[in-house]
Order: structure tokens, then sequence, then C-alpha cells
């Protein structure tokens, strides 16, 4: 093997075809048939179930481990399927330590939670290898809907008014759907083309049309949206990388770690996509973990993810910092980057370290400097190309709990509408019940 | 460690755990490696009488019902008695009872209810140097359309008759085997005393259909597209034999017989609770079959630590100790008023006891609205239906108020007296209380 981990620059195939394949297999094995029982026996079937409240989508918990319990995980994928369409990749991404499984009794008892994600994944699994949906259309309606965007809010919303009979449009910037299921989130959570069989499946229901290449505010206007549809619903995300506001950020290799996660998840082959010996992540949420993790799965030899402030204030959970450490990314807290420079030809990253004094933070006056061939800036994502006649509140589409905004006819959701977290789940709720309230109106 | 010897009319053994007579003990083989495991004694697979042996199906035997990850919870079986040539059953018995002389053989039989077929099969059995006789009245299938098995079990006349034969034509301790497929087991155990038994033992298996193929719509196990009615055994027997055995225990006409206890032994508190229910040992079966015979280790370790604990130093000393406590309901002291309290420190707030009690019973669980719950009393009639859902042992207690208070559901003071149906004034039938 020509290259290896500690080969300087930014190259590929520091890792053999093998070792890629392995590093990149499913994080969480799927569960077969007997252990699916055992694990499923352990529900308490509890009243009123915790879980359920955790869960953005309301799934009942309780009702599908048992229908697994008994034999009927067919039974158990409809009631999954029927508050969240896009329940098998859930079921995959779904941070379920901080959701369902963190609110499950048996954590709170012994530490040792049902393990509802993998479980919600054998039945969904199930159900999609049998090709068919459970849902049907409902007499078409004549009416018409616009959905801009065909992430997770815009698939959900888009499947939910289908079933309701109405006619659905849904307009995708890129080539492909899948939004961030398709070019975010790391490989190793969504392995075998998932995402793509998910929307192929999930379309499968009928009366939903794909416009791709189709970007909100280049070409496609609001108005015109307005004009041809008797509704719109919005969940086109967040295309906008925030700035780090430092010196040196316009050097090449410092790149945003959305396209670095994008491209990687578009790789036909692993062993061709190119990482740095020495990785610098900056930020704290999932985005930063997935990207500090792949890169290091690709066979960087040090990945260092710097976050301005404690383990405790991190988005992304304990579990995904773990996960991380794990796989030998390190992780420093209470640190800003202060400049990046060229060193020959690589850079280098002078950070500042910080403490946080109610809630405020500060730099120390003392300061590191990290090695690295590339820099991924993960600090959050803005919206781009919103519609200037809609309300904005915090940088997102005000809307309210049917997810309304100030237009009567524009409804929006996901990571582009105000509320909520940024999670998949989070997502497929407001697009789904967006559908509903549509549906109300229409 | 506790002397576990066990002597059972007279037959001595290094325990009290005995291999019942079933497939596990139906040749040499696999007795001398029970025997190498520990187990004190075997009844030998049911002999049956000279001639052409029987013939099994050659399909599926058993059926199983099952728990969690599989775990055996019953077993049911459509096995014929041994199908093995009498004449090497017997040489084989003589040749293990002379290298084993420390472990009981006993050998169970089943010929036709004819005195002849008796007395023909009783000598070559006292040859062997077996230490005593089981006579197979209990197994429900096939054997019973011939006139065998639980056909004789159900009629205590027979029982009498054949008993009575074995103990003319044979020296050794003849045990009686009983079907619980019977109304009122006091009648075949008091039938096998007055002919002369030396002990009975129960249960043998109960007649059950463990499953039906929902494709194939026939019973489990399937032979060729029918099943037919198995005998049930393992755990989910124990509690009716143990209600069996504590009948026979403390009836008048029958206490005193000694009692072999068999249905669902897996541990060494399932036999310690039967020997406390009168049993002078116990027979295990499924339980060897599920995991082998070296689950006779745990059980003599389990026993012997137990026994220390209480200070026991034989067997013998705890055998029948639950006796006087098995009561009629009538003598239940309606006085003892409980009330179920939740601990809060070990609540995992599941809600299965407020599921249970607010649709199942009598609303006397509450729940707030942060899933904290408690019992009002008010409501509460102690039927500790939350204690046997709740998932967390100990979690839910009963816990007895004390005389002199008031019971907040009924308004009445706790009486200090014992106060029961017989002495009830809703009891037309009551007598005065003296």
């Amino acid at each position: 093997m020509a290259n290896a981990t500690s080969t300087s620059g930014i190259i590929s195939g520091r890792l053999d075809r093998k070792v890629l394949s392995d590093n990149f297999d499913d994080l969480h094995a799927p569960l077969g048939e007997h252990e699916a029982l055992v694990a499923a026996d352990r529900c308490y079937f509890c009243h009123d179930a915790p879980c359920m409240t955790a869960c953005p989508t309301e799934i009942d918990i309780p009702l599908f481990v048992r229908q697994i319990s008994t034999g009927t995980p067919e039974a158990s994928a409809k009631t999954i399927f029927s508050q969240n369409i896009l329940g098998g990749m859930c079921a995959r991404v779904c941070p379920t330590e901080t959701l369902c499984e963190q609110a499950c009794v048996r954590e709170i008892a012994e530490g040792k939670p049902v393990e509802i994600g993998r479980l919600q994944r054998f039945a969904t699994d199930k159900l999609m290898a049998q090709s068919h949906q459970p849902f049907e259309r409902a007499k078409p309606t004549g009416k018409s809907v616009a959905v801009v965007g065909a992430g997770p809010a815009g698939l959900a919303c888009a499947h939910r008014l289908a079933t309701f009979g109405h006619d659905v449009t849904v307009y995708e910037a890129r080539q492909k759907g899948g939004g961030l299921n398709e070019f975010g989130i790391a490989a190793y959570k969504s392995v075998d083309g998932f995402a793509q069989r998910e929307l192929d499946w999930l379309l499968s229901i009928g009366g939903i049309t794909m416009a791709y290449g189709e970007a909100l505010g280049d070409g496609l206007l609001l108005d015109s949206l307005k004009a041809e549809h008797d509704a719109v619903f919005l969940g086109m995300g967040l295309s906008g990388v925030n700035a780090l506001r430092c010196e040196g950020e316009d050097l090449d290799n410092v790149v945003d770690a959305v396209s670095f996660i994008a491209d990687l998840r578009q790789a036909e082959d692993l062993s061709r996509v190119e990482v740095g010996r020495n990785v610098v992540v900056i930020g704290g949420g999932m985005t930063a973990v997935d990207a500090a993790v792949q890169s290091k799965l690709l066979g960087a030899q040090d990945v260092a993810l710097v976050y301005r402030r404690g383990k405790e204030n991190m988005g992304a959970s304990v579990y995904e910092q773990e996960l991380a450490t794990s796989k030998g990314v390190r992780i420093i807290y209470n640190a800003q980057p202060m400049k990046v420079a060229r060193n020959g030809k690589a850079l280098s990253v002078e950070f500042a370290y910080t403490k946080t004094k109610k809630g405020k933070l500060s730099r120390t006056g003392e300061s590191f400097s990290l090695p690295a061939d590339q820099v991924f800036k993960a600090i959050g994502q803005a919206l781009l190309g919103a519609p200037e006649e809609l309300a904005i509140d915090g940088g997102k589409i005000t809307v309210d709990e049917h997810g309304r905004t100030s237009d009567a006819l524009v409804w929006a959701g996901g990571d582009c509408a105000s509320g909520g977290d940024d999670l998949t789940v989070t997502a497929v709720a407001e697009g789904r019940d967006a559908a509903t309230s549509i549906h109300a109106t229409l | 460690m506790a002397d576990l010897t066990s002597n059972f009319l007279g037959i001595t053994s290094p325990n009290p755990f005995w291999l019942a007579s079933a497939p596990p003990t139906d040749k040499e083989y696999n007795v001398r490696r029970a025997f190498e495991a520990g187990w004190g004694g075997v009844v030998w697979k049911t002999l049956g009488e000279d001639g052409p042996p029987v013939v099994n199906v050659n399909g599926p035997r058993y059926g199983v019902v099952h728990g969690a990850d599989r775990r055996v919870l019953g077993l049911n079986n459509i096995e014929l008695i041994t199908d093995r040539d009498l004449h090497q059953n017997l040489e084989e018995i003589k040749r293990v009872k002379a290298d084993y002389p420390d472990r009981a053989i006993i050998v169970s039989l089943m010929v036709p209810c004819e005195e002849g077929a008796w007395k023909a099969i009783l000598p070559l059995v006292e040859d062997t140097g077996a230490d005593g006789i089981e006579l197979n009245f209990g197994c429900p299938h096939g054997m019973a359309e011939r006139g065998m098995g639980s056909a004789v079990g159900q009629v205590p006349e027979y029982i009498e008759m054949v008993t009575r034969w074995c103990k003319e034509n044979y020296s050794k301790p003849v045990i009686v085997k009983l079907t619980p497929n019977i109304t009122d087991i006091r009648k075949p155990a008091a039938a096998a005393m007055r002919g002369g038994a030396d002990a009975v033992s129960l249960i043998n298996t109960i007649n059950s259909i463990v499953s039906v193929d929902l494709d194939i719509m026939a019973p489990e196990p399937t032979i060729d597209g029918k099943g037919t009615h198995g005998g049930y055994c393992g755990p989910a027997v124990k509690p009716i034999a143990m209600s069996m055995v504590s009948e026979i225990a403390r009836d008048p006409e029958t206490a005193g017989l000694p009692i072999s206890g068999i249905g669902g032994i897996t541990t060494w508190r399932d036999a310690a609770e039967y020997m406390a229910l009168g049993c002078g040992n116990v027979q295990v079966c499924t339980a060897a079959m599920t995991y082998g015979f070296k689950i006779v280790q745990e059980m003599i370790s389990g026993l012997s630590q137990w026994m220390d604990e209480k200070g026991h130093t034989a067997v013998s000393d705890f055998v029948g100790m639950a006796v006087p406590n098995v009561t009629d309901w009538q003598y239940l002291n309606l006085n003892y008023v409980t009330k179920a309290m939740i601990s809060q420190d070990d609540c995992i707030s599941c809600g299965r006891c407020f599921a249970a009690c607010e649709d199942t019973s009598h609303q006397a669980v509450l729940m707030s609205e942060d899933r904290v719950f408690t019992v009002n009393d008010a409501e509460c009639v102690a039927c500790n239906l939350c204690v046997e859902v709740c998932p967390v042992e100990n979690c839910i207690t009963m816990v007895e108020q004390a005389p002199g208070t008031v019971d907040e559901r009924t308004n009445k003071v706790v009486e200090n007296e014992h106060g029961d149906w017989t002495t009830h004034p809703n009891n037309p039938g009551a007598v005065a209380a003296e």
C-alpha cells in the first residue's frame, strides 16, 4: 500500500479497502430475529409511556415493541410509519440516547434501556423489504401543494399530503432527494444507499412529482408557487454555513464540514476520498462529530475536534462524543480559533483557551496551535434564500405550532423553520403536522 | 455443609434429587451419566410386559411453551413407555445398580390391568436388585388408549387392586405414581394407600395441547398433519402439582403417606418448596432435559446452603413444615388488613401498577402529572396485583395495618382478634364465636 495514515498532505487511500469497508459498515448491526425477540421482551409496556412522550413524532413505542414480540413486525412497522414515514432513517440516525431511550424506565432503573432504535430498525427493515408501503392515497382531491426541499420535513409533508389525496410537487435544489439523509449524516449510519431506497419507497404512494434542480430564489419564486398551487410548504433546510470570523478563514483547505460529508456520502469509492494527515474540526454539534469521526475512519492520523465551550454544552450527545473518542478523535474543549495560517504546504490553527463565566464566554489569555492539512468548519448553518416577504425569527422562518408562516398560504418546517431541535425526527414531525394543517384548510 | 442424605421408604440416596421416569432414564448410558453427575437416584423409564416392545412415532415427540429468550416454561410429550426390549432393560438395571449401590434405582412399570401380567414381571424386577418399583398410572397419552397409564389412574378401584397385587408379589417398596388428570387427587391417593402402597409420587403429566400450527391448522407436535394431546410438564405445572401434593399431605385420610414430589422442579428452591409441602424427596425431568444432568450440582449446593442458613441438619427436618399452614379459605383471617405501599426510591415510573389497578381492579393507584405513583388507601383492597405486575421486586409491598387503626376503605377499626368466614355475620352458616 502506497499511502498510510502518516503520509503527509491531503490524499486518498490511506487505508486499504477492507479496512475502509469495515470502518464504514453499519454503526449498529441490525438485530437478528431472535435478538429482536429478546430485546423486545425487555419492554415493560409502560402506561402512558415516557418513551412515547420523548419521541418528537410520538410513535407508540410500547405497541410497536409488543408487536415485534408477538411475531408481527409488519404490524409493528405500520405503527411506526403511521407516525413517522421516515421511521427507517430515524431508527438509524435518531440520537435515541437523548430521546426515547433516555426516557425509558429501564434506563432509569438499570442504565440499560430497551433498544428502541434497533427494534424500530428491525421492524421497518422487515416491512420495507417487502417493497410495498402500507399506506394508500385517498381519492384525488384535485388540490395541489408545492413542497420546497426533499429533505425529511418536505418528504414527510409530501407523503402525508399524498395520503390525503392531494397532488404534490416537491421542488429540490439538488439533483437527488433525501436532504441531509442523503448528503449529511455520517455514512456508517445509513449504509447501502438506504436514503435513496427509503425515498423511492416513500414515493411509491403516488401523487408526488419530484422536480430536481429547482431552488427557491434561484428561478423559483414563492409568488409563482402560490399562484400555481393551493398551498406551499417550505422545508429547504439551511444551505448557508456560518463563518468562523477569524483570520485565514479563506485559505485553501479550510472548508465546510457539510461539504466534506456530502462529498464523502456521494463517493462511489471511499478509497478515492481524500483526507489530510492532520485534520482539525471546529464545532460542537453532530456535524462536527460526523466530520471528525469520518476523517479518522478514512485514515487521518490525527483528528482534533475543537469546541469553544465545555463538554456539557456540546450539541453532540455524550454518546456521540464517546463514539468520537472511541474512534480516536481527540476532543479539545474550551478553545476558540483565532487564526489560520499557512505553514509550508499545510496549515496551522491558533486557538485561544476559553472559559465560561455565568454563561459568558471569554478568553483566558493562553493559546496553542494545531497543525492541520484540512480545517473543517462545523459551527452551524444558516438560512439562505428565504422569501423576503416572510417573517423571520432568530434567522429562521417564523412558524406557529401548526407550521403556519406569516403568509396564510405558506407553511414551513424542519431546520429552516423556527422552534424545535435540528433533528431528522423533529423535521419529520413538523412536515407531517404541517401537512395536516394544510389539509384542514384546503 | 448440610448432609443431604435422603431416606425415602428406607431407600437411601446421597441426596433427595431423583430423576423421574422419563427419556433421561431410558437406558444404562444415560443413567450412568446421571449418577456421575451426582443424581441421588433414578426412576428407570417405564418397562412394559415381555414381548414385542412398544413403538414410538417417528416424527416429533415434544412441544414447548417458550418464555422470553426461548426459556422452556412447559414441555409436552407424546413419547410412550420404553421401546426397548424388556430383558435388555432388566440386565442394564442390574448392572448399574451393582456399580452404584449407594444410589437409588426404582423401576417404573406399566403392564395390562391383569394380575397375571403383574405376576409375570415383578419377579424379573425383583431379580435386578433395584430398590423399589413405581407404578405408572399416570401417562395420559397413547398407553391410556390401551387401558393402561392414566386410564388406570383415573379409577381408584383399579389403583387399589393393582397396588395390592404388587405388594403381594414384590418384596420392596411400591410407589404409586398419580395422574393429575382427575377431579380430586385425594381419591386415587387414598386408593393407593388402601392397596398398601408405600408412597405416592405426583404429578404425572397433564393432558395438553401446547400450540397449534396456524398454517396447517394442526396441533403441535404435528405428525404428518395430525397431532394428539400429550403430557404437559415443566415449570408451568409446578403450582398445580404443589397444590395436589398439599391436598394429600393435609387430608386426614392420607396424611403421613410418603410423597415423592414431581412437577417442574428446576432449582433447589423448587425442591425445598415441594418438601416443605410434605414430599420426602423430589423427582426431576424437564430441567434435566433442558439443561443436562449438571443442574443437580446447583440443586445440591443451593439446598445445602439454605439448610445451613436455616439450621436444618437433615433433609427430613423440614419435610412437611409448611403443611399446617395450608388451610381452607374459610379459615383465613378476615381481620388481617394490609395496604399496598409504593417505595418512591425504588419506583421507576413505568405505570404498570396504575394500568393494572385502574383498568382491571379497584382504582387505588394514583398517578400524578409528573408520573409519581401512590396508593389511595381508601380504595385499596390489598389484592396484591400491583405488587405482582411491578417489574421492580420489593418496590411495592403490602403493609399490615396495625390493630386499632382505621381501615380507610371500610372506615372500620382493625381488630386484633382472628375473625374468619366461619364466624362472619354475613355467613348464613356462621357458628357463634366462643
